[in-house]
Protein backbone atom coordinates (compact mmCIF):
# COMPACT_ATOMS: atom_id res chain seq x y z
CA UNK A 1 0.00 0.00 0.00
CA UNK A 2 1.41 3.64 -1.03
CA UNK A 3 2.23 5.61 2.04
CA UNK A 4 0.59 8.75 -0.15
CA UNK A 5 -2.26 6.64 -0.72
CA UNK A 6 -2.64 6.11 2.92
CA UNK A 7 -1.73 9.59 3.99
CA UNK A 8 -4.46 11.06 1.51
CA UNK A 9 -6.67 9.08 3.06
CA UNK A 10 -5.97 9.76 6.48
CA UNK A 11 -5.95 13.92 6.16
CA UNK A 12 -9.45 12.93 4.23
CA UNK A 13 -10.66 11.71 7.47
CA UNK A 14 -9.49 14.36 9.47
CA UNK A 15 -11.16 16.78 7.01
CA UNK A 16 -14.50 15.16 7.52
CA UNK A 17 -14.11 15.42 11.64
CA UNK A 18 -13.37 19.03 11.19
CA UNK A 19 -16.00 20.15 9.12
CA UNK A 20 -18.61 17.60 11.29
CA UNK A 21 -17.30 19.52 14.49
CA UNK A 22 -17.93 22.99 12.45
CA UNK A 23 -21.70 21.72 11.75
CA UNK A 24 -22.26 20.51 14.42
CA UNK A 25 -21.34 23.37 16.75
CA UNK A 26 -23.31 25.68 14.09
CA UNK A 27 -26.22 24.42 14.43
CA UNK A 28 -26.55 23.77 18.02
CA UNK A 29 -24.59 26.97 19.36
CA UNK A 30 -24.36 29.80 16.38
CA UNK A 31 -27.63 29.23 15.13
CA UNK A 32 -30.17 29.48 17.67
CA UNK A 33 -29.97 33.43 17.92
CA UNK A 34 -29.76 33.21 21.78
CA UNK A 35 -28.38 30.09 22.84
CA UNK A 36 -28.72 30.72 26.85
CA UNK A 37 -32.54 31.34 26.15
CA UNK A 38 -33.12 28.11 24.27
CA UNK A 39 -31.01 26.69 27.11
CA UNK A 40 -32.70 27.43 30.19
CA UNK A 41 -36.19 28.01 28.61
CA UNK A 42 -39.22 31.04 29.05
CA UNK A 43 -38.69 30.97 32.72
CA UNK A 44 -35.11 31.58 32.97
CA UNK A 45 -34.41 34.91 35.17
CA UNK A 46 -31.67 37.27 33.70
CA UNK A 47 -29.18 36.87 36.21
CA UNK A 48 -28.97 33.46 34.86
CA UNK A 49 -29.11 33.93 31.18
CA UNK A 50 -26.17 36.54 31.94
CA UNK A 51 -24.17 33.80 33.67
CA UNK A 52 -24.99 31.41 31.45
CA UNK A 53 -23.81 33.71 28.16
CA UNK A 54 -20.77 34.44 29.87
CA UNK A 55 -19.88 30.67 30.83
CA UNK A 56 -20.80 29.96 27.16
CA UNK A 57 -18.73 32.70 25.56
CA UNK A 58 -21.74 33.67 23.59
CA UNK A 59 -20.26 37.49 22.81
CA UNK A 60 -16.97 36.27 21.75
CA UNK A 61 -17.00 35.94 17.77
CA UNK A 62 -18.34 32.85 16.64
CA UNK A 63 -14.61 31.52 15.00
CA UNK A 64 -13.32 32.31 18.60
CA UNK A 65 -16.48 30.41 20.49
CA UNK A 66 -15.65 27.61 17.97
CA UNK A 67 -11.96 27.18 18.35
CA UNK A 68 -12.58 27.22 21.95
CA UNK A 69 -14.93 24.21 22.19
CA UNK A 70 -12.80 22.63 19.81
CA UNK A 71 -9.93 22.61 21.92
CA UNK A 72 -11.89 21.23 24.69
CA UNK A 73 -12.63 19.00 22.69
CA UNK A 74 -10.00 17.71 21.44
CA UNK A 75 -7.97 17.70 24.68
CA UNK A 76 -10.98 14.68 26.00
CA UNK A 77 -13.15 17.28 27.66
CA UNK A 78 -16.58 17.30 26.65
CA UNK A 79 -17.99 19.39 29.16
CA UNK A 80 -20.56 18.63 31.76
CA UNK A 81 -24.19 17.62 31.35
CA UNK A 82 -26.32 20.30 32.00
CA UNK A 83 -29.03 17.58 32.92
CA UNK A 84 -26.85 15.41 35.23
CA UNK A 85 -24.09 17.73 36.38
CA UNK A 86 -21.82 14.62 35.40
CA UNK A 87 -18.64 14.64 32.97
CA UNK A 88 -20.34 13.80 29.58
CA UNK A 89 -16.99 12.12 27.88
CA UNK A 90 -17.11 9.34 29.87
CA UNK A 91 -21.17 8.87 30.04
CA UNK A 92 -20.96 9.06 26.24
CA UNK A 93 -18.39 6.48 25.74
CA UNK A 94 -20.20 4.04 27.85
CA UNK A 95 -23.51 4.14 26.14
CA UNK A 96 -21.73 4.19 22.54
CA UNK A 97 -19.97 0.86 23.75
CA UNK A 98 -23.73 -0.17 24.21
CA UNK A 99 -24.71 0.72 20.86
CA UNK A 100 -21.20 -1.08 19.23
CA UNK A 101 -22.47 -4.36 20.95
CA UNK A 102 -25.84 -3.50 18.83
CA UNK A 103 -24.35 -2.59 15.71
CA UNK A 104 -21.31 -5.31 15.45
CA UNK A 105 -24.55 -8.03 16.62
CA UNK A 106 -26.70 -6.48 13.73
CA UNK A 107 -24.24 -6.81 11.32
CA UNK A 108 -23.09 -10.13 11.93
CA UNK A 109 -27.00 -11.31 11.67
CA UNK A 110 -27.02 -9.56 8.61
CA UNK A 111 -23.82 -10.87 6.70
CA UNK A 112 -24.89 -14.22 8.08
CA UNK A 113 -28.58 -14.15 6.31
CA UNK A 114 -27.87 -11.87 3.36
CA UNK A 115 -25.29 -13.17 2.01
CA UNK A 116 -26.48 -16.33 1.16
CA UNK A 117 -29.70 -15.49 0.44
CA UNK A 118 -28.60 -12.17 -2.23
CA UNK A 119 -26.41 -15.26 -3.99
CA UNK A 120 -29.21 -17.85 -4.13
CA UNK A 121 -32.04 -14.91 -5.37
CA UNK A 122 -29.05 -14.53 -8.74
CA UNK A 123 -29.01 -18.04 -9.22
CA UNK A 124 -32.46 -18.67 -9.56
CA UNK A 125 -32.74 -14.89 -11.71
CA UNK A 126 -36.06 -14.25 -12.72
CA UNK A 127 -37.56 -17.57 -10.86
CA UNK A 128 -40.01 -17.66 -7.74
CA UNK A 129 -37.10 -17.78 -5.06
CA UNK A 130 -35.63 -14.35 -6.48
CA UNK A 131 -38.88 -13.00 -6.57
CA UNK A 132 -39.89 -13.70 -3.39
CA UNK A 133 -36.41 -12.22 -2.25
CA UNK A 134 -36.69 -9.01 -3.80
CA UNK A 135 -40.42 -8.59 -2.35
CA UNK A 136 -38.91 -8.98 1.05
CA UNK A 137 -36.83 -6.45 0.23
CA UNK A 138 -38.48 -4.61 -0.73
CA UNK A 139 -40.86 -4.19 2.33
CA UNK A 140 -37.49 -4.20 4.09
CA UNK A 141 -36.68 -0.77 2.69
CA UNK A 142 -40.21 0.71 2.57
CA UNK A 143 -40.93 0.64 6.23
CA UNK A 144 -39.55 3.01 8.58
CA UNK A 145 -37.60 1.69 11.89
CA UNK A 146 -40.19 2.50 14.50
CA UNK A 147 -42.80 0.36 12.64
CA UNK A 148 -40.54 -2.36 12.29
CA UNK A 149 -39.48 -2.42 15.55
CA UNK A 150 -42.71 -1.69 16.82
CA UNK A 151 -44.66 -4.44 14.31
CA UNK A 152 -42.04 -6.94 15.78
CA UNK A 153 -42.36 -6.44 19.34
CA UNK A 154 -46.31 -6.53 19.02
CA UNK A 155 -45.59 -10.07 17.35
CA UNK A 156 -42.83 -11.68 19.38
CA UNK A 157 -42.93 -9.50 22.43
CA UNK A 158 -46.67 -8.89 22.80
CA UNK A 159 -48.70 -11.72 21.69
CA UNK A 160 -46.04 -14.36 21.36
CA UNK A 161 -44.16 -13.53 24.78
CA UNK A 162 -40.86 -15.38 23.34
CA UNK A 163 -39.08 -11.99 24.04
CA UNK A 164 -39.00 -9.02 26.58
CA UNK A 165 -40.05 -6.03 25.30
CA UNK A 166 -38.05 -3.62 26.43
CA UNK A 167 -34.84 -2.94 28.37
CA UNK A 168 -31.54 -3.30 28.73
CA UNK A 169 -29.56 -6.49 30.85
CA UNK A 170 -25.66 -6.29 30.02
CA UNK A 171 -24.41 -9.46 28.17
CA UNK A 172 -21.54 -9.32 31.07
CA UNK A 173 -23.50 -9.74 33.79
CA UNK A 174 -26.35 -11.90 32.82
CA UNK A 175 -25.52 -13.36 29.35
CA UNK A 176 -28.75 -15.18 28.61
CA UNK A 177 -30.69 -12.64 29.90
CA UNK A 178 -28.51 -9.93 27.51
CA UNK A 179 -29.07 -12.01 24.32
CA UNK A 180 -32.75 -11.89 24.85
CA UNK A 181 -32.80 -8.33 25.64
CA UNK A 182 -31.23 -7.73 22.45
CA UNK A 183 -32.43 -10.10 19.98
CA UNK A 184 -35.81 -7.66 18.88
CA UNK A 185 -33.65 -4.20 18.85
CA UNK A 186 -31.06 -6.28 16.75
CA UNK A 187 -33.79 -8.16 14.94
CA UNK A 188 -35.48 -4.77 13.74
CA UNK A 189 -31.92 -3.34 12.53
CA UNK A 190 -31.28 -6.66 10.47
CA UNK A 191 -34.49 -6.70 8.74
CA UNK A 192 -33.59 -3.31 7.14
CA UNK A 193 -30.14 -3.56 6.73
CA UNK A 194 -30.52 -7.17 5.24
CA UNK A 195 -32.48 -6.11 2.64
CA UNK A 196 -30.56 -3.59 1.79
CA UNK A 197 -27.03 -6.16 1.53
CA UNK A 198 -29.51 -8.69 0.06
CA UNK A 199 -29.95 -6.42 -3.36
CA UNK A 200 -26.64 -5.12 -3.30
CA UNK A 201 -25.39 -8.77 -2.94
CA UNK A 202 -27.58 -10.18 -5.80
CA UNK A 203 -26.56 -7.69 -8.52
CA UNK A 204 -23.30 -8.19 -7.73
CA UNK A 205 -23.21 -11.52 -8.15
CA UNK A 206 -25.28 -11.37 -11.36
CA UNK A 207 -22.74 -9.20 -12.68
CA UNK A 208 -19.48 -11.22 -11.82
CA UNK A 209 -21.69 -14.37 -13.13
CA UNK A 210 -21.83 -12.57 -16.93
CA UNK A 211 -18.02 -11.65 -16.46
CA UNK A 212 -15.35 -13.39 -19.22
CA UNK A 213 -13.58 -14.63 -16.34
CA UNK A 214 -16.50 -16.71 -15.38
CA UNK A 215 -16.88 -17.92 -18.35
CA UNK A 216 -13.48 -19.25 -19.14
CA UNK A 217 -13.51 -21.14 -15.68
CA UNK A 218 -16.81 -22.56 -17.13
CA UNK A 219 -15.14 -23.11 -20.20
CA UNK A 220 -12.38 -24.63 -18.95
CA UNK A 221 -14.35 -27.26 -17.87
CA UNK A 222 -14.64 -27.36 -13.53
CA UNK A 223 -17.54 -28.02 -11.69
CA UNK A 224 -20.09 -25.47 -11.29
CA UNK A 225 -19.36 -25.60 -7.32
CA UNK A 226 -15.83 -24.50 -7.78
CA UNK A 227 -17.09 -21.69 -10.60
CA UNK A 228 -19.38 -20.44 -7.77
CA UNK A 229 -17.30 -20.52 -4.84
CA UNK A 230 -13.69 -19.82 -5.99
CA UNK A 231 -14.43 -17.36 -8.40
CA UNK A 232 -17.52 -15.89 -8.43
CA UNK A 233 -18.55 -15.63 -4.55
CA UNK A 234 -14.77 -14.20 -3.91
CA UNK A 235 -15.12 -11.07 -6.41
CA UNK A 236 -18.81 -10.72 -5.53
CA UNK A 237 -18.14 -10.42 -1.65
CA UNK A 238 -15.58 -7.32 -2.56
CA UNK A 239 -18.46 -4.59 -2.46
CA UNK A 240 -20.32 -6.19 0.27
CA UNK A 241 -17.15 -4.34 2.49
CA UNK A 242 -18.05 -0.91 1.13
CA UNK A 243 -21.87 -1.52 1.43
CA UNK A 244 -21.43 -2.56 4.98
CA UNK A 245 -19.62 0.44 5.81
CA UNK A 246 -22.04 2.48 3.94
CA UNK A 247 -24.69 1.42 6.25
CA UNK A 248 -23.07 2.03 9.16
CA UNK A 249 -23.98 5.58 8.25
CA UNK A 250 -27.47 4.44 8.41
CA UNK A 251 -27.34 2.38 11.24
CA UNK A 252 -26.18 5.13 13.21
CA UNK A 253 -29.39 6.95 12.18
CA UNK A 254 -31.61 4.15 12.59
CA UNK A 255 -29.85 3.37 16.28
CA UNK A 256 -31.78 6.69 17.66
CA UNK A 257 -34.99 5.65 16.82
CA UNK A 258 -34.43 1.72 17.89
CA UNK A 259 -32.76 2.46 21.34
CA UNK A 260 -35.64 4.91 21.95
CA UNK A 261 -38.51 2.34 21.71
CA UNK A 262 -36.83 -0.51 22.88
CA UNK A 263 -34.94 1.70 25.80
CA UNK A 264 -31.67 0.36 25.50
CA UNK A 265 -29.08 3.06 27.02
CA UNK A 266 -27.08 3.55 24.18
CA UNK A 267 -25.98 6.35 22.05
CA UNK A 268 -28.73 7.17 20.54
CA UNK A 269 -31.00 7.03 23.56
CA UNK A 270 -28.56 9.55 24.96
CA UNK A 271 -28.95 12.16 22.32
CA UNK A 272 -32.70 11.72 22.34
CA UNK A 273 -32.83 12.28 26.13
CA UNK A 274 -30.26 15.19 25.33
CA UNK A 275 -32.68 16.89 22.72
CA UNK A 276 -35.29 16.88 24.87
CA UNK A 277 -33.75 18.35 28.27
CA UNK A 278 -31.78 20.84 25.71
CA UNK A 279 -28.86 19.63 27.14
CA UNK A 280 -25.89 21.33 24.72
CA UNK A 281 -23.04 19.98 25.45
CA UNK A 282 -24.41 16.73 25.72
CA UNK A 283 -25.95 16.77 22.34
CA UNK A 284 -22.86 17.96 20.83
CA UNK A 285 -20.69 15.46 22.33
CA UNK A 286 -23.37 12.54 20.75
CA UNK A 287 -23.65 14.07 17.71
CA UNK A 288 -20.43 14.37 17.11
CA UNK A 289 -18.99 10.75 18.49
CA UNK A 290 -21.36 9.23 16.26
CA UNK A 291 -20.09 11.13 13.06
CA UNK A 292 -16.82 10.12 13.95
CA UNK A 293 -17.45 6.51 14.01
CA UNK A 294 -18.95 7.43 10.56
CA UNK A 295 -15.38 8.60 8.97
CA UNK A 296 -13.38 6.53 10.97
CA UNK A 297 -15.27 3.41 9.92
CA UNK A 298 -15.15 4.67 6.23
CA UNK A 299 -11.95 5.09 6.12
CA UNK A 300 -11.36 1.48 7.70
CA UNK A 301 -13.76 0.47 5.23
CA UNK A 302 -11.59 1.91 2.23
CA UNK A 303 -8.00 0.41 3.99
CA UNK A 304 -9.53 -3.13 4.43
CA UNK A 305 -10.89 -2.74 0.57
CA UNK A 306 -7.64 -1.75 -0.84
CA UNK A 307 -5.96 -4.80 1.08
CA UNK A 308 -8.21 -6.63 -0.29
CA UNK A 309 -8.55 -5.44 -3.78
CA UNK A 310 -4.98 -4.10 -5.09
CA UNK A 311 -5.93 -2.54 -8.09
CA UNK A 312 -8.06 0.19 -6.20
CA UNK A 313 -5.03 2.13 -5.17
CA UNK A 314 -3.87 2.67 -8.95
CA UNK A 315 -6.98 4.85 -9.47
CA UNK B 1 -43.64 11.84 -22.34
CA UNK B 2 -46.73 10.15 -23.22
CA UNK B 3 -44.24 7.16 -24.84
CA UNK B 4 -42.02 7.50 -21.92
CA UNK B 5 -45.28 6.91 -20.00
CA UNK B 6 -46.65 3.73 -21.58
CA UNK B 7 -43.14 2.36 -21.50
CA UNK B 8 -43.58 2.90 -17.62
CA UNK B 9 -47.23 1.37 -17.48
CA UNK B 10 -46.12 -2.17 -19.51
CA UNK B 11 -43.76 -3.18 -16.50
CA UNK B 12 -45.91 -4.68 -13.71
CA UNK B 13 -43.68 -2.22 -11.06
CA UNK B 14 -44.20 0.54 -13.13
CA UNK B 15 -48.04 0.02 -13.46
CA UNK B 16 -48.11 -0.85 -9.32
CA UNK B 17 -46.03 2.14 -8.34
CA UNK B 18 -48.63 4.74 -10.66
CA UNK B 19 -51.63 3.11 -9.26
CA UNK B 20 -50.84 3.20 -5.72
CA UNK B 21 -49.32 7.13 -6.40
CA UNK B 22 -52.63 8.09 -8.08
CA UNK B 23 -54.90 6.23 -5.23
CA UNK B 24 -52.55 8.37 -2.54
CA UNK B 25 -52.95 11.59 -4.44
CA UNK B 26 -56.90 10.93 -4.71
CA UNK B 27 -56.67 10.22 -0.74
CA UNK B 28 -54.37 13.89 -0.74
CA UNK B 29 -56.75 16.01 -2.66
CA UNK B 30 -60.44 14.30 -1.35
CA UNK B 31 -59.44 13.01 1.91
CA UNK B 32 -61.72 14.59 3.77
CA UNK B 33 -64.56 14.89 1.32
CA UNK B 34 -64.70 11.05 0.95
CA UNK B 35 -63.60 10.23 4.94
CA UNK B 36 -66.92 8.15 6.38
CA UNK B 37 -66.62 10.24 9.98
CA UNK B 38 -64.99 13.84 11.08
CA UNK B 39 -61.25 12.66 12.20
CA UNK B 40 -61.70 14.47 15.34
CA UNK B 41 -65.22 12.89 16.25
CA UNK B 42 -65.12 11.52 19.61
CA UNK B 43 -67.06 8.24 20.55
CA UNK B 44 -66.49 6.76 23.95
CA UNK B 45 -68.81 4.18 23.21
CA UNK B 46 -67.11 2.88 20.36
CA UNK B 47 -63.64 3.09 21.91
CA UNK B 48 -61.35 0.42 20.55
CA UNK B 49 -63.89 -0.71 18.66
CA UNK B 50 -62.51 -3.32 16.07
CA UNK B 51 -62.39 -3.23 12.45
CA UNK B 52 -65.68 -3.68 11.07
CA UNK B 53 -69.11 -2.36 9.56
CA UNK B 54 -69.02 0.37 11.82
CA UNK B 55 -65.35 1.54 11.64
CA UNK B 56 -63.43 -0.04 8.33
CA UNK B 57 -59.99 -0.09 10.32
CA UNK B 58 -61.43 0.36 13.36
CA UNK B 59 -61.26 3.07 16.88
CA UNK B 60 -58.51 4.48 18.52
CA UNK B 61 -58.71 5.29 22.38
CA UNK B 62 -61.24 7.98 21.75
CA UNK B 63 -63.29 6.45 19.43
CA UNK B 64 -61.58 8.15 16.72
CA UNK B 65 -62.07 6.39 13.08
CA UNK B 66 -59.20 5.15 11.82
CA UNK B 67 -59.96 5.27 7.96
CA UNK B 68 -61.14 8.74 8.48
CA UNK B 69 -57.95 9.61 10.56
CA UNK B 70 -55.49 8.00 7.48
CA UNK B 71 -57.08 9.76 5.24
CA UNK B 72 -57.34 12.93 6.35
CA UNK B 73 -53.94 12.64 7.78
CA UNK B 74 -52.52 11.97 4.11
CA UNK B 75 -52.49 15.71 3.72
CA UNK B 76 -50.08 16.36 6.79
CA UNK B 77 -47.93 14.02 5.76
CA UNK B 78 -47.09 13.00 1.87
CA UNK B 79 -46.77 16.69 0.50
CA UNK B 80 -44.55 17.18 3.33
CA UNK B 81 -42.04 14.29 2.24
CA UNK B 82 -42.65 15.87 -1.42
CA UNK B 83 -42.05 19.25 -0.59
CA UNK B 84 -38.97 18.09 1.41
CA UNK B 85 -37.96 16.34 -1.36
CA UNK B 86 -37.73 18.78 -3.85
CA UNK B 87 -36.24 21.88 -2.37
CA UNK B 88 -33.26 18.86 -0.74
CA UNK B 89 -33.63 17.85 -4.50
CA UNK B 90 -32.93 21.70 -5.84
CA UNK B 91 -30.42 22.84 -3.51
CA UNK B 92 -28.15 19.45 -4.22
CA UNK B 93 -28.54 19.54 -7.99
CA UNK B 94 -27.35 23.50 -8.24
CA UNK B 95 -24.55 22.56 -5.73
CA UNK B 96 -23.54 19.46 -7.65
CA UNK B 97 -23.70 21.43 -11.19
CA UNK B 98 -22.18 24.18 -10.15
CA UNK B 99 -19.29 21.65 -8.54
CA UNK B 100 -19.13 20.07 -12.03
CA UNK B 101 -19.09 23.51 -14.04
CA UNK B 102 -16.45 25.14 -11.78
CA UNK B 103 -13.86 21.54 -12.18
CA UNK B 104 -10.54 21.27 -10.80
CA UNK B 105 -9.33 22.09 -7.30
CA UNK B 106 -12.52 24.07 -6.65
CA UNK B 107 -14.79 21.25 -7.53
CA UNK B 108 -12.61 18.75 -5.54
CA UNK B 109 -13.07 20.95 -2.12
CA UNK B 110 -16.78 21.40 -2.53
CA UNK B 111 -17.42 17.46 -2.95
CA UNK B 112 -15.09 16.50 -0.09
CA UNK B 113 -16.68 18.79 1.94
CA UNK B 114 -20.13 17.45 1.04
CA UNK B 115 -18.54 14.04 1.54
CA UNK B 116 -17.82 14.78 4.76
CA UNK B 117 -21.52 16.77 5.70
CA UNK B 118 -22.67 13.37 4.89
CA UNK B 119 -20.45 11.64 7.31
CA UNK B 120 -23.44 13.19 9.60
CA UNK B 121 -26.62 10.74 9.18
CA UNK B 122 -29.80 11.78 7.84
CA UNK B 123 -31.66 11.34 10.73
CA UNK B 124 -29.21 12.98 13.03
CA UNK B 125 -28.58 16.06 10.77
CA UNK B 126 -32.47 16.62 10.94
CA UNK B 127 -32.90 15.92 14.77
CA UNK B 128 -30.25 18.51 15.38
CA UNK B 129 -31.92 21.16 12.75
CA UNK B 130 -35.26 20.30 14.58
CA UNK B 131 -34.08 20.72 17.93
CA UNK B 132 -32.53 24.15 16.95
CA UNK B 133 -34.89 25.39 14.86
CA UNK B 134 -38.35 24.12 16.80
CA UNK B 135 -40.18 21.36 17.03
CA UNK B 136 -43.26 21.23 14.13
CA UNK B 137 -43.91 20.22 10.43
CA UNK B 138 -42.60 23.30 8.59
CA UNK B 139 -39.42 23.05 10.33
CA UNK B 140 -39.01 19.54 9.85
CA UNK B 141 -39.70 19.96 6.52
CA UNK B 142 -36.49 22.25 5.92
CA UNK B 143 -34.73 19.95 8.72
CA UNK B 144 -35.23 17.01 5.65
CA UNK B 145 -34.53 19.51 2.56
CA UNK B 146 -31.72 20.15 4.20
CA UNK B 147 -30.56 16.46 4.86
CA UNK B 148 -31.12 15.58 1.88
CA UNK B 149 -29.01 18.33 -0.14
CA UNK B 150 -25.74 16.79 0.00
CA UNK B 151 -26.75 13.52 -1.39
CA UNK B 152 -28.50 14.80 -4.18
CA UNK B 153 -25.20 17.05 -5.01
CA UNK B 154 -22.73 14.19 -5.10
CA UNK B 155 -25.44 11.98 -7.32
CA UNK B 156 -25.62 15.35 -9.82
CA UNK B 157 -22.10 16.26 -9.65
CA UNK B 158 -21.32 12.48 -10.96
CA UNK B 159 -23.64 13.10 -14.22
CA UNK B 160 -23.34 16.69 -14.38
CA UNK B 161 -18.89 16.13 -15.34
CA UNK B 162 -19.56 14.12 -18.24
CA UNK B 163 -22.23 16.54 -19.61
CA UNK B 164 -19.73 19.47 -18.93
CA UNK B 165 -17.24 17.77 -21.36
CA UNK B 166 -19.96 17.71 -24.31
CA UNK B 167 -19.68 20.15 -27.03
CA UNK B 168 -22.60 22.24 -26.57
CA UNK B 169 -21.15 23.30 -23.10
CA UNK B 170 -17.82 24.10 -24.35
CA UNK B 171 -19.70 25.92 -27.02
CA UNK B 172 -21.30 28.51 -25.07
CA UNK B 173 -17.89 28.94 -22.73
CA UNK B 174 -16.66 29.85 -25.81
CA UNK B 175 -19.15 32.39 -26.98
CA UNK B 176 -18.92 33.87 -23.91
CA UNK B 177 -21.60 32.92 -22.17
CA UNK B 178 -21.53 34.07 -17.84
CA UNK B 179 -21.44 30.90 -15.64
CA UNK B 180 -25.19 30.97 -14.11
CA UNK B 181 -26.32 30.74 -17.84
CA UNK B 182 -24.38 27.65 -18.58
CA UNK B 183 -25.39 26.26 -15.10
CA UNK B 184 -29.00 26.97 -15.43
CA UNK B 185 -29.84 26.90 -19.17
CA UNK B 186 -27.37 24.52 -20.73
CA UNK B 187 -26.27 21.92 -18.05
CA UNK B 188 -28.89 22.04 -15.59
CA UNK B 189 -31.35 20.55 -18.09
CA UNK B 190 -29.86 17.49 -19.28
CA UNK B 191 -29.11 16.52 -15.97
CA UNK B 192 -33.01 16.10 -15.02
CA UNK B 193 -32.97 12.46 -15.95
CA UNK B 194 -31.05 10.88 -13.46
CA UNK B 195 -32.16 13.79 -11.00
CA UNK B 196 -36.33 12.87 -11.15
CA UNK B 197 -35.16 8.88 -10.51
CA UNK B 198 -33.14 9.96 -7.69
CA UNK B 199 -35.50 12.44 -6.18
CA UNK B 200 -38.61 9.84 -6.77
CA UNK B 201 -36.92 7.35 -4.87
CA UNK B 202 -35.78 9.70 -2.10
CA UNK B 203 -39.62 10.56 -1.88
CA UNK B 204 -40.05 7.25 -0.01
CA UNK B 205 -37.34 8.28 2.46
CA UNK B 206 -38.34 11.32 3.09
CA UNK B 207 -42.08 10.22 3.83
CA UNK B 208 -40.26 7.92 6.52
CA UNK B 209 -37.96 10.00 7.85
CA UNK B 210 -40.96 12.81 8.34
CA UNK B 211 -43.53 10.16 9.73
CA UNK B 212 -39.95 9.10 12.57
CA UNK B 213 -39.29 13.13 13.49
CA UNK B 214 -43.45 12.89 13.89
CA UNK B 215 -43.25 9.96 16.07
CA UNK B 216 -40.28 11.02 17.85
CA UNK B 217 -42.10 13.79 18.79
CA UNK B 218 -40.27 16.57 17.36
CA UNK B 219 -42.65 16.63 13.53
CA UNK B 220 -46.52 17.22 13.40
CA UNK B 221 -48.04 17.61 16.40
CA UNK B 222 -50.96 16.56 17.87
CA UNK B 223 -53.93 16.56 16.82
CA UNK B 224 -52.82 16.40 13.45
CA UNK B 225 -53.68 13.24 11.99
CA UNK B 226 -49.95 12.75 10.67
CA UNK B 227 -49.18 8.73 10.10
CA UNK B 228 -46.28 8.68 12.46
CA UNK B 229 -47.97 10.56 15.04
CA UNK B 230 -50.73 8.13 14.86
CA UNK B 231 -47.64 4.92 15.49
CA UNK B 232 -46.68 6.72 17.89
CA UNK B 233 -49.99 7.32 19.94
CA UNK B 234 -51.43 3.70 18.80
CA UNK B 235 -48.09 2.10 20.84
CA UNK B 236 -49.58 2.68 24.39
CA UNK B 237 -52.47 0.63 23.32
CA UNK B 238 -50.99 -1.88 20.91
CA UNK B 239 -51.83 -4.78 23.20
CA UNK B 240 -55.65 -3.50 23.06
CA UNK B 241 -56.19 -2.60 19.68
CA UNK B 242 -53.31 -3.88 16.94
CA UNK B 243 -55.12 -2.19 14.22
CA UNK B 244 -54.83 1.62 15.64
CA UNK B 245 -50.90 0.37 14.65
CA UNK B 246 -51.01 -1.55 11.75
CA UNK B 247 -53.35 0.97 9.54
CA UNK B 248 -51.08 4.08 9.52
CA UNK B 249 -47.78 1.17 9.68
CA UNK B 250 -49.34 -0.10 6.33
CA UNK B 251 -50.10 3.53 5.03
CA UNK B 252 -46.20 4.89 5.45
CA UNK B 253 -45.12 1.56 3.83
CA UNK B 254 -47.49 1.57 0.78
CA UNK B 255 -46.31 5.56 0.11
CA UNK B 256 -42.76 4.28 0.53
CA UNK B 257 -43.51 1.43 -1.78
CA UNK B 258 -45.35 3.41 -4.62
CA UNK B 259 -42.53 5.91 -4.71
CA UNK B 260 -39.75 3.50 -4.67
CA UNK B 261 -41.69 1.47 -7.13
CA UNK B 262 -42.12 4.73 -9.58
CA UNK B 263 -38.57 5.53 -8.98
CA UNK B 264 -37.45 1.91 -9.80
CA UNK B 265 -39.98 1.88 -12.92
CA UNK B 266 -38.79 5.35 -14.03
CA UNK B 267 -35.18 3.92 -14.31
CA UNK B 268 -36.06 1.03 -16.57
CA UNK B 269 -37.95 3.10 -18.13
CA UNK B 270 -35.36 5.61 -19.51
CA UNK B 271 -32.81 2.96 -19.89
CA UNK B 272 -34.45 0.18 -21.60
CA UNK B 273 -31.50 -1.62 -22.17
CA UNK B 274 -30.43 -2.48 -18.00
CA UNK B 275 -32.02 -5.41 -17.46
CA UNK B 276 -31.65 -5.21 -13.33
Amino acid sequence: MSLAWFARRLLLMIYTVVVVSMLVFAITQILPADAAQSLLGENATPEMLAALRAKLGLGDPAWQQYLHWAGRIFSGDFGISMRTSRPVGPDMLTALSRSLLLAVASIVVTLIVAVPLGVIAALRQGRLADTGVSLIAYLGVSLPEFVTATLLALLLADTLHWLPATGYVSPLENFGDGISHLALPVLTISVILIAHVMRMMRSETLDVLRSDYIRAARLKGLPERSVLFRHALRNALLPVVTIIALDVGYLLGGIIVIEEIFAIPGIGRALMVAITARDLPSIQAGALIMAATYAVTNTLADLAYAVLDPRIRYD
Amino acid sequence: MTELFIRLIRRPQGLVGVALLALIAVTCLFGPALAPYAPEKIDFLGRFRSPGWHNWLGADEFGRDILSRLMVGARSTVPMALIATLAGSAVGAIVGVGSAYLGGRIDEAIMRTNDAVMAIPGLLMALLLVSTLGNGAGNAVIAIAIAFAPGMARVTRSVALNIRNQDYVKAAIARGEGATWIIFREMLPNVMAPIVIESTIRVSFAVMLFATLSFLGVGAQPPASEWGLMVADARQYMYQAPWGLIAPSAAIALTAIAFNLLGDGLRDALNPRDER
